[in-house]
């Protein structure tokens, strides 16, 4: 394993400790982990609390900021911050009118944030919660925790934060989530694996010639292994199942490029570029687009597609300003 | 049907549910690793290491505030599912014994039955899905029929009970997991031991235990 850490198990704190030195913008709190504005938004707002396991960055204490989350909850890396914690977030960023907590299916995530969200129904604070289940790749949600949740977050992130910044209620803001997580699905790839620093070496193995098509975010089997192929083929690959899973045709859609956290931009842009002739084959307009690093797994190279079928009112959320470190526009 | 558990026993239980996670802390993580992410072992040793730490310091004297600072302590330091699902257990059977500084048979199935239903309406799991439920709920089962058959010891029927979580666990062997990260892995997970069911099955030998122990 070769990292820029000192020990294993001081990567979290002391990568947390870098982010309150970079971002003055930002409230570190090292015991709980839990990342908010230095500036709390206005009273009488909805707040929006996202979290996870660690490892994503900058999902997702890098989308804390006006226009997005107002508090991020990092759990170790790839493991479900708990649910004091959770509700530690909660607690300091309620204004008294709710909050959203964002949350990803995996198994660990979803049940933390329900006790989380239960604890703080104790302390009179109104919680609801979106479980984002985007990923194509795991088919059989009879049988398995159900499609994990990856890429779409990340504009989930955007489009409700932006709408509980402009007022919208607890419930109007719960029910855009819902809206925005059923028009959206992803797709990844890796092209090796990721080395948890805990861990010391590669979660799995991946020949040099070969590729992992269907990968979740923290190194998760994913459909099948094969040859590594060129990046039109890779593009067809990530598209096709999406575009069997939701009709997209003649919609504008939100599209997002997104780099495992090893892949270089010529790649991520070149990959883009292959991806966004094929979706115009296929009849869908790309209105708007995010390519780079955003929703990341460590070390690993690869790429994941995300398409969210958009309507007026997300492209109109998704335009509002934003700032915070990992995305900002419009301020 | 005869005996009472004290809230010493109840004490002595957990102490020893630590001391087994801790000693097998390394089976667990390994069974983890076949079908998780591999920190079962470590997650559950510190788990238990910071419950025993609470109840120590809280000095708990009622059932229901020992079983609820010990599932507060687990929520707050497992992480995972682990964390949510232990820590639900103990809350749900803490709230159903209620403060009192004793449980006889009847009353401790009822907290452990409070308990598994706690577990259940948590993850959500049923049995057969290849989680901790499997063994959870034999062993509760096994519990309320060896008090049933009414001339059987306390004792006997906690004994009664970690061997029915013993069966369940090792019957986790050929299953497909259904839940958790595990159930990703479909059919690949057969041929693996459920790592929940262990840990829980390691929870009802010690309670076996601790309650022979104190008979003695």
């Amino acid at each position: 394993m070769k990292k820029l850490i000192n020990a294993p198990e001081d990567v979290l704190v002391e990568s947390l400790t870098g982010v309150a030195l970079a971002h003055p913008e930002l409230s570190v709190d090292l015991e709980t982990h839990v990342i908010t504005r230095a500036t709390p938004k206005a009273e009488g707002k909805v707040a929006i609390v996202s979290g996870g396991g660690s490892g994503h960055e900058p999902l997702h204490g890098g989308f804390v900021g006006p226009g997005m989350l107002d508090a991020a909850v990092a759990g170790e890396v790839f493991t479900s911050p708990t649910p004091d914690r959770v509700q530690a977030a909660t607690q300091a960023v309620d204004r008294g009118a709710g909050v959203l907590h964002i949350v990803k299916n995996y198994t660990g995530d979803v049940l933390n944030f329900e006790m989380a969200a239960e604890l703080a129904a104790m302390d009179g604070i109104e919680v609801q919660s979106i479980i984002v289940n985007d990923d194509v790749a795991v088919q059989d949600s009879l049988y398995t925790a159900g499609r994990r949740g990856v890429g779409l977050t990340v504009l989930l992130e955007k489009i409700v934060g932006a709408a509980a910044e402009e007022g919208q209620t607890l419930s109007d803001v719960a029910d855009l989530a819902a809206r925005v997580n059923a028009q959206g699905r992803s797709m990844g790839m890796a092209l090796t694996s990721c080395t948890v620093p805990a861990a010391g070496k590669p979660t799995f193995d991946l020949p040099d010639d070969q590729m992992e098509i269907g990968i979740g975010i923290h190194g998760e089997p994913g459909r099948h292994r094969e040859a590594l192929a060129p990046a039109k083929e890779i593009a067809r690959q990530l598209l096709e199942p999406i575009l069997a899973d939701i009709d997209v045709t003649g919609s504008p859609a939100i599209v997002m490029l997104n780099g495992m956290g090893a892949t270089p931009l010529i790649e991520l842009y070149l990959m883009y570029g292959e991806v966004a002739e094929q979706l115009k084959e296929a009849g869908v307009t790309i209105e708007r687009n995010l390519v780079g690093n955003y929703i990341t797994s460590l070390d690993m190279a690869g790429c994941s597609l995300t398409v969210l079928k958009a309507d007026d009112e997300m492209l109109r959320l998704w335009d509002a300003p934003v700032q915070t470190p990992g995305l900002r526009w419009g301020v | 049907m005869a005996g009472v558990v004290t809230i010493d026993v109840l004490r002595e239980w957990l102490t020893r549910f630590r001391d087994a996670v801790t000693e097998q802390r390394e089976w667990l993580t390994e069974l983890d690793s076949a079908i998780g992410d591999a920190d079962h072992g470590a997650n559950m040793a510190r788990g238990m290491g910071a419950a025993v730490e609470k109840v120590v310091q809280a000095a708990p004297e009622k059932v229901d505030a020992l079983l609820k600072t010990t599932g507060m302590a687990l929520v707050s330091s497992v992480g995972g599912a682990s964390g949510p699902l232990y820590g639900t257990f103990f809350l749900r059977a803490g709230a159903s014994a209620g403060p009192v500084s004793e449980l006889d048979g009847p009353a401790l199935a009822a907290a452990l039955r409070a308990g598994l239903g706690g577990v259940v309406d948590r993850g959500k799991a049923e049995p057969g899905d290849k989680t901790l439920i499997d063994a959870l709920l034999p062993a509760v089962d096994a519990f309320e029929v060896g008090l049933a058959s009414g001339d059987e010891e306390l004792a006997a029927s906690a004994r009664r009970a970690a061997d029915a979580a013993a069966a369940g666990r090792d019957a986790t062997l050929d299953l497909v997991a259904r839940k958790g990260r595990a159930s990703y892995l479909g059919e690949r997970s057969v041929g693996h031991l459920d790592p929940g069911a262990a840990s829980t099955t390691l929870m009802f030998e010690t309670l076996a235990d601790a309650i022979a122990e104190s008979g003695r």
